[in-house]
């Protein structure tokens, strides 16, 4: 157990360092820079900037020059959204946010989704089964901002005399629900439907004819002899959703005007802020290696048959 | 585990008839098949697949999966109608009363519990007074008597650490744990190799002795129906064709189908260049069985009349019928002669 830890926390090193590569290659290789914006500065002052901000070397001493800086545990500092701020600084007071909302989303999106897809296993082929096959069927096909429209509209303001919900996040209890609804409604219709499937593969099991061959009752036959081998499929799932959810839904934190990181992703992107690009790109795939390795021990606790010691991956 | 034994007649079925209701239209898997079973016996089911051997077990433990339906018929155990159960009655009589074992012991048990939790568990789905202890010290007891050993860690094993025979053995200990009256076995040793076969057969002999409970036997291979059963009944197209004496049905058999089955059986005392004879043709499609006996389209004797009128059954010694016009013929022909001798006595009386 201990051995197959390491290595994959090995393994984990080998492949942030290859993502931190093609990223660092990835991002030089978009046209542009960080310091075109409305008003063009002079060349005098792009070189002057590129040059304090080392990007007047190639791109290779570039690359070996941050990679250094990381060893230290240096991301750099953001050279144009937040100017000087420190990359770290930005993602450990941003993350909280984002975080806080993603695990709010991600639980009810398992307390819901996974009881409603048992639901719509045990009543296949009756009206609950198709009501529930539309509604997840809508919400894994509709775009997170459409979803978030509709909730704003509907809750906050777009009804005369019924908002019941800011509409911006000012950091209230209230204004954690309708931005955990937009979130968590994606991967709750997307668990239901899976655990539907999973659910209905393991109630046609042999075990389970052996379960009600022995007069076990039905509660017990569904929730203890098929749920557990229906979670299976379900777990492999939610590894990398949580990590996606929980460091915040661009589109969800942009509608809610919330300060989170998601924002960060994608426009540190658009405004070439070459650090803070590394550092979210690097904070996330390192978050999802972590949730895969957490998934796959949650493997062996949940299936016997599973041995990590033996070729683990 | 000694109990006190119980005589006479533990389960009647009469003329069940069950169907499955298709898209496609009505399929009678079973239709009106009657038997008896005492305490204290060993009954096997022979036929082919899709006979429906499994499909009237299933009907007797209430585990016909939709859209299969009993229609009609009576099932009653130790003098109660099983059919006129209801649902809570019937989870509280399966496992209890009736205990059902299957043919794969591989994918029979489930992955994820101990052998242990599965054991208990259906110990106590029937007994809900008894304690934990009692229960795991109950489990250990029947591990060891369907032999097993080293049972304190087996019972913390999981499934897939324990060979194929093994399971079987837990299978059939799980089934026993409630002292059932009447075990149901639907080809359990046909997932085994052959060792492990003669292995289980002999374990189930044994127990059955010990614990003078009925059971079901159903399999397709005739060899272990020799092997265990006292009587047979076989099966064909959702009917019972033949029915008696395990030693009446090897060496007076009285229906085609009978024979054909034990011709189509390897023997150890066969000459080695002789073949196995099969039997020629394919099974009924039973959405559209044919009129008359099923088994015409393919038996080498058929008659006019096989073709158009389900043959009666006919008695062919102790306990021991068939249905086959052959068989209504030679009664006939039979009686005729006796008749013939009856005269001709009379005759001779006269004089």
């Amino acid at each position: 157990m201990a051995k197959y830890v390491l290595k994959r926390v090995l393994m984990a090193v080998l492949t942030l360092l290859i993502v931190t590569c093609l990223t660092f290659l990835l991002m030089n290789a978009i046209p542009g820079n960080p310091w075109l914006s409305e008003k063009t500065p002079t060349q005098a002052t792009i070189d002057a900037l590129n040059e304090k901000y080392g990007l007047d070397k190639p791109v290779i001493v570039q690359l070996g020059l941050y990679l250094e800086d990381l060893l230290h545990g240096d991301f750099g500092v953001s050279i144009k959204m937040q100017k000087d701020r420190p990359v770290l600084d930005i993602i450990t007071s941003m993350f909280p946010v984002s975080a806080t909302i993603g695990v709010i989303a991600i639980l009810w999106a398992i307390l819901v989704g996974v009881p409603l897809g048992c639901l719509a296993a045990y009543k296949r082929g009756t009206w609950v089964d198709s009501l529930l096959r539309v509604i997840c069927t809508i919400g894994i096909s509709m775009p997170g901002f459409v979803v978030a429209t509709i909730l704003l509209y509907l809750l906050a303001g777009g009804i005369p005399d019924w908002k019941i919900f800011p509409t911006i996040f000012v950091g209230t209890w209230q204004s954690y629900i309708l931005p955990c609804a937009a979130l968590g409604f994606y991967p709750m219709c997307y668990l239901s439907r899976q655990t539907r499937t999973a659910m209905l593969d393991s109630i046609n099991q042999e075990y389970i004819k052996t379960a009600r061959a022995k007069g076990l009752k039905n509660r017990k036959i569904v929730f203890k002899h098929a749920l557990r081998n229906a979670l299976i499929p379900v777990i492999t799932y939610l590894g990398p959703q949580i990590a996606f959810t929980l460091c915040g839904g661009f589109v969800v934190e942009t509608v809610f005007s919330i300060p989170g990181l998601g924002r960060y992703f994608v426009q540190s992107i658009q405004n070439r802020d070459y650090p803070l690009i590394m550092g979210t790109t690097i904070f996330l795939a390192a978050f999802i290696i972590v949730m895969n390795l957490l998934v796959d021990l949650l493997y062996k606790l949940v299936d016997p048959r599973i041995n990590l010691s033996k070729g683990g991956n | 585990m000694e109990e006190k034994q119980k005589t006479g007649k533990l389960l009647e079925v009469k003329d069940l008839h069950v169907s499955f209701f298709t898209p496609a239209g009505e399929v009678k898997a079973v239709g009106g098949i009657s038997y008896d079973l005492n305490y204290d016996e060993v009954m096997g089911i022979v036929g082919e697949s899709g006979s429906g051997k499994s499909v009237e077990a299933y009907s007797i433990i209430g585990l016909l999966q939709s859209p299969g339906k009993v229609v009609g018929g009576s099932i009653t155990l130790e003098g109660e109608d099983v059919l006129a159960k209801s649902k809570s009655e019937m989870i509280e009589l399966r496992g209890n009363k009736v205990a059902m074992i299957f043919q794969n012991p591989m994918t029979c048990l489930n992955p994820v519990y101990t052998i242990g939790n599965q054991l208990i568990e259906a110990l106590k789905a029937h007994d809900k007074q008894v304690s934990k202890e009692e229960a795991a010290k109950r489990a250990m007891e029947m591990l060891e008597l369907v032999g097993i050993n080293n049972v304190e860690k087996r019972m913390k094993q999981y499934p897939h650490e324990l060979s194929g025979g093994m399971r079987q053995r837990v299978m059939i200990a799980m089934g026993l744990i409630c002292h059932p009256q009447l075990l149901i076995a639907d080809e359990p040793t046909t997932a085994l190799d052959v060792t492990i076969q003669a292995q289980i057969l002999e374990l189930m002999k044994e127990l059955q002795k010990k614990t003078h409970m009925g059971i079901i036997f159903i399999t397709h291979n005739l060899g272990v129906v020799a092997e265990i059963c006292d009587k047979v009944s076989v099966m064909y197209a959702g009917k019972m064709v033949e029915q008696g004496p395990v030693d009446d049905i090897f060496y007076k058999p009285g229906h085609p189908y009978t024979m054909g089955l034990l011709r189509s059986m390897p023997r150890v005392d066969a000459e080695s260049y002789e073949r196995l004879i099969p039997i020629e043709g394919t099974p009924v499609d039973m959405l559209n069985p044919p009129e008359g006996c099923p088994f015409a389209p393919r038996c080498e004797y058929a008659m006019k009349i096989c073709l158009q009128k389900m043959p009666p059954y006919v008695e062919l010694g102790d306990n021991h019928r068939a249905a086959c016009w052959l068989r209504v013929q030679d009664q006939l022909n039979q009686q005729k002669q006796d008749k013939t001798a009856d005269t001709s006595k009379e005759v001779s009386d006269h004089e």
